[in-house]
């Protein structure tokens, strides 16, 4: 991870690409990892909770960086927590509301976007420090990446699970489905095959970067 | 050689036994279990065997290239993981499944782990695990041994088209009009209507089963003679098959009628096949003389409950993966106290 | 940061009025927010709830287009639901004339992987159970899902014997799963092979439903065809 930045940082168009590739939450930093395994079964499911988490990290960031001045320091986590559990209340409450089939299918790990550490890793490490604008894009940018990373899961999940996406059937009626992709196994699987290409991408990024010789390979 | 006195340092092992050497002999202790498989279930289960082994190898040739580590083919022991992989699948499995239970078994069981020597499970065994989980109909579909014209024409499943459903093979089997034959292998008979069928045909193979686990005797015959060579350790498998022996004797004690005899435990399913040839896994399982031992017991007991008291009908697989997990602690526990220190902690 | 920058700087203290104020501001601006919500979305939630209901037992019960909900007293009598009566629901299913389709009931088992809850069309001219429908259960993708879609399985609840006995107060015959293959009562479901676990949490979940709904059906049958 690049280090945090401790001044208050210049919008750029890093500001919110960083979230998609460089700092992805789950590929990179593999935080959130229980909604990212749990959920991830369909696409439908696996768009709506990256929603719902973005739409959590979104808002719960502004509100933490509106009031970054004015929070002591002594109780910042329990103003965090707070925060971020009204936001995830109100999302449970929308989903609801659009969906109780989706409602169902998501169980308890809406209420757990809570405990989702990408949220409140945004909050300590980035929204208390930097101004409004640039949190919003910066939050924007890590919950398109947490949701991109949960879409690329739950896709390749239903293709190879159930032979459909987003519900529409994809082969002929005889496909085999792979049952063990849509139980808790698959998510491991899938998510172990998407680490292992992010991460051969990375390192033959930074092999071309460091020129054919690479002595300084890899450190992380 | 013509030096007179060779002199060289410790260890003085009298004859040096390559990797190579074992992994061969064991392949050539399992042709005959092959030979039979294919005698039994015709064209078939040669094609499944092929399939397995070739995928197997290719797969190890792929990820050796892949790692730069050279080729490791020449080891033999992928040839050993295709073949124990195609034995303990049905003879009707579709060809394409067992490819990806070969590519699963030696890719994530084998080759993410750095190769032979540091795999945690048994490739086949991760393989079949695999299958099992995502093919859970097909993998339990058994077909008739003997069946006429085996090796004339193939069981209709086999050359089912890549990730489509296998082709069904209840026409089939009718149309070879067997009688009794009622798509149960003696496991699932024993289990649900608690009827034990002859235990001599479980002996000789006469009945239905994965393509190399029906003839417990063969099995048996060959296992002995490899532990003769002194290629296995006979402690793992004699105390996986004393731990099934014994976890089912009081069952069967208490109520003869529900439970399994202890002879019918040794000589149905899988339980031949992996405990000679996949728990003896000299990789996965633990190194002391000790450790093997309890390895071993603890394979063969969790056998049998998984079978007497689980949702599935044969155990022996998720027993040997699980007692390969615990195989370095079981290591760790039974290390021995280093001559002249007083207790066990000295050891740091 | 060296020794001597921190003693030249030395932490303020912060009050602790400062922090109360913090916590409870934001504690009150969560409350509003939550309440605002929660206010907006409870129709909406509700409309959905009826919605979800009316469609399973249009399912379970074709041929309805109306429904009303009634509520199994405790001392197991029927009467329409509303303010100040609970226990256990039965919608009562009727078609365009207002003449009663039939009862849709829902019981609740223990399958392979927690609940099974299922809704269950019951016939009181018949006395069967006449079709199912299940509303929610974990089961394993493959092997229990089936108890919603297997054909041959789902042929079980198309006449499913659920007469009483003399007493009036439980079933005649207990509704029960059995191996598959060895149905021979018109009250025994045939077991799903493979799902054993499963079809017999449905063969549970329907006792439960019929043993707790019908005597009450019956007893006020009046209650259900009255019209309104």
């Amino acid at each position: 991870m690049a280090e945090l930045p401790n001044t208050e940082e210049r919008l750029t168009p890093d500001t919110f690409l960083r979230g998609l590739w460089e700092e992805n939450p789950v590929f990179v930093m593999l935080l959130g990892m229980c909604p990212v395994l749990a959920v991830t079964s369909t696409t439908v499911n696996a768009l709506a909770m990256g929603l719902a988490t973005t739409f959590v990290l979104v808002c719960s960031s502004l509100l933490v960086s509106l009031l970054r001045n004015w929070i002591p320091k002594q109780v910042r986590i329990a103003s965090y927590i707070v925060i971020i559990a009204t936001f995830v209340t109100i999302v449970d409450y929308a989903i609801q509301a659009i969906s109780l089939e989706l409602y169902a299918a998501l169980g308890a790990f809406i209420q757990l976007i809570v405990a989702n550490c990408v949220i409140l890793g945004r909050a300590e490490a980035y929204a208390s420090k930097q101004k409004l604008m640039t949190t919003l894009v910066n939050s924007l940018g890590m919950g398109a990446g947490f949701t991109l990373a949960l879409l690329s899961l739950g896709t390749v999940r239903e293709i190879l699970g159930n032979g459909t996406i987003l519900g529409i059937s994809l082969f002929p009626a005889d496909f085999q489905p792979w049952i063990v992709m849509i139980l808790p196994p698959g998510g491991f699987f899938v998510l172990g095959a998407w680490l292992l290409l992010f991460n051969w991408l990375r390192l033959r990024k930074e092999r071309k970067a460091t020129g054919p010789i690479g002595v300084t390979a890899d450190a992380r | 050689m013509d030096k007179g006195i060779e002199i060289r340092t410790s260890p003085h092992l009298k004859r040096v036994v390559s990797v190579e050497k074992i992994m061969r002999t064991v392949v050539l202790a399992l042709l005959p279990i092959c030979a039979f498989a294919v005698y039994q279930f015709g064209l078939s289960a040669l094609l499944l065997l092929a399939t397995t082994t070739g995928v197997a190898i290719w797969t190890e040739w792929f990820f050796s290239r892949l790692s730069g580590k050279g080729n490791t083919v020449s080891d033999w022991s992928v040839v050993i993981t295709g073949l124990l992989l195609g034995l303990t699948l049905p003879p009707g499995f579709p060809l394409w499944m067992a490819a990806v239970a070969a590519f699963v078994g030696v890719a994530l069981g084998k080759a993410l782990f750095g190769g032979l020597g540091y795999n945690v499970m048994n490739p086949a065994l991760v393989g079949r695990a695999f299958v099992q989980a995502a093919f859970p109909v097909a993998i339990t579909t058994w077909t008739p041994a003997f069946a006429p014209g085996r090796f004339a024409e193939l069981i209709p499943s086999t050359l089912t088209l890549p990730f489509m459903q296998p082709i069904p093979v209840d026409t089939w089997v009718a149309g070879l009009q067997l009688d009794g034959w009622s798509g149960a292998t003696p496991l699932a008979i024993q289990k649900f209507q608690h009827i034990e069928p002859p235990l001599t045909d479980a002996f000789t193979g006469m009945i239905a089963g994965s393509a190399g686990e029906t003839s417990a005797l063969l099995i048996l015959i060959c296992g002995l003679w490899l532990a003769w060579q002194r290629m296995l350790d006979w402690r793992i498998p004699v105390s996986v098959l004393a731990g099934a022996a014994l976890t089912a004797l009081p069952f069967w004690l208490a109520d003869a009628s529900h439970y399994p005899s202890p002879w019918f435990v040794l000589s149905s399913g899988g339980l031949m096949l992996a405990a000679w040839f996949m728990a003896s896994d000299m990789v996965a399982s633990p190194v002391t003389a000790r450790g093997v031992v309890i390895y071993g017991l603890f394979i063969g007991s969790l056998t049998v409950i998984i079978r007497l008291f689980g949702g599935l009908v044969e155990g022996v697989m998720y027993a040997i993966l699980i007692g390969n997990a615990v195989g370095p602690l079981i290591s760790s526990w039974t290390q021995p106290r280093v001559y002249g220190t007083s207790s066990r902690k000295s050891q740091g | 940061m060296n020794l001597e920058a921190q003693i030249q700087t030395p932490q303020p203290r912060t009050p602790a009025w400062a922090m109360l104020r913090t916590l409870g501001g934001i504690a009150m601006i969560s409350g509003l927010l939550v309440a605002l919500v929660y206010q907006f979305t409870l129709p909406i939630i509700a409309e959905n709830q009826r919605v979800l209901t009316e469609q399973a037992v249009f399912r379970v019960l074709p041929g309805a287009v109306g429904k009303r909900d009634f509520v199994i007293t405790a001392d197991g009598a029927l009467s329409p639901a509303g303010e100040g009566v609970d226990g256990a629901l039965v919608y009562g299913a009727y078609d365009q004339d207002g003449g009663l389709v039939g009862v849709a009931i829902t019981g609740s088992a223990l399958g392979y992987a927690g609940p099974v809850n299922v809704m269950f069309a019951y016939d009181p001219e018949c006395a069967c159970i006449t079709a199912s429908k299940v509303l929610q259960s974990n089961e394993t993708p493959g092997f229990g899902d089936k108890l919603d879609f297997d054909p041959a399985f789902l042929k079980n609840f198309e006449a499913l014997d659920a007469r009483l006995n003399d007493g009036g107060d439980a079933l005649a015959n207990e509704i029960v799963t059995v191996k598959h293959g060895t149905k021979t009562q018109s009250w025994e479901i045939d077991g799903i092979s493979g799902a054993t676990i499963s079809s017999k949490a449905m063969g549970r979940a329907a006792n439960n439903a019929a043993q707790r709904a019908v005597p009450a059906i019956a007893r006020d049958l009046a209650v259900l065809t009255q019209q309104n």
